[in-house]
């Protein structure tokens, strides 16, 4: 299977959808930052990879699915859980780049400008986030081979 | 993002995307230093692991199971602080 981007998937949110993905997002920002400071950087650096996000997401991806088969007159049975159960495979792909993200901010933060640290350690999970998922799907070699 | 690319595995790798970390790391090297932000980075790469056990079980959950959506990954956020708990004792107790 291809990667494909589709916009059909951002026409289907609502504003408010959107809207709470920001609030658990900034939510967990704060949350983060008064955890480090009441028990330590150690306790507080778990909860940068809290999955805050993810129950939203997730719940949203499954609602989006039975709308969509429901208008293509498709009975959703259990389509929309196993859209959110694929969604969650990729995640768990995604997280072998977060933990590489954090090991770059770890290793580079300490000798070089901040910025650049931050900038190497996003690029890092992005090449290890796809590449996971790339390995996963056994389609590695179809990226490396020449296109005709 | 998550919403914009096909197949859902491959957008899914975006729930495990830096955001909360990206602002929340910015704000602390800002007001505290590299040097505790870089502490902060190290345990998160043990709430990472945790975040992929938490992940494939609710993938695990979803496919096989008939609980709804939100009450499975709402549930197991527990996994998710007893794996980062249980991994920072291991690892991290004794670098303090």
């Amino acid at each position: 299977m291809t990667i494909s981007a589709n916009s059909s998937g951002l026409r289907q949110m609502r504003w408010h959808e959107l809207l709470a993905r920001f609030m658990f997002g900034g939510a967990m920002t704060v949350i983060a930052g008064l955890i480090a400071q009441r028990f330590g950087p150690v306790i507080g650096g778990l909860f940068l990879a809290f999955p805050a996000i993810f129950p939203a997401s997730a719940t949203l991806i499954d609602k989006h699915e039975i709308q969509k088969k429901q208008r293509e007159g498709v009975p959703p049975q259990l389509r929309g859980r196993h859209a959110a159960g694929a969604d969650a495979m990729g995640t768990a792909l995604g997280s072998i780049g977060l933990a590489i993200f954090a090991a770059v901010v770890w290793l580079v933060l300490p000798s070089a400008p901040a910025w650049l640290a931050l900038t190497a350690a996003l690029l890092a999970w992005a090449v290890g986030a796809v590449t996971a998922w790339a390995i996963w799907k056994k389609r590695l070699w179809r990226f490396l081979q020449p296109s005709r | 993002m998550g919403d914009l690319f096909r197949p859902k595995s491959f957008a899914g790798i975006f729930g495990a995307a830096p955001s909360v970390a990206l602002a929340t790391l910015t704000l602390t090297i800002a007001q505290k230093g590299p040097q505790y932000a870089g502490i902060e980075a190290r345990s998160m790469i043990l709430g990472a692991v945790a975040l992929g056990i938490y992940s494939m079980a609710v993938m695990w959950t979803l496919m096989r199971g008939r609980l709804r959506t939100p009450v499975v990954t709402l549930a197991w956020t527990a996994l998710w602080l007893a794996a980062s708990f249980a991994l920072a004792f291991a690892f991290l107790r004794p670098l303090r």
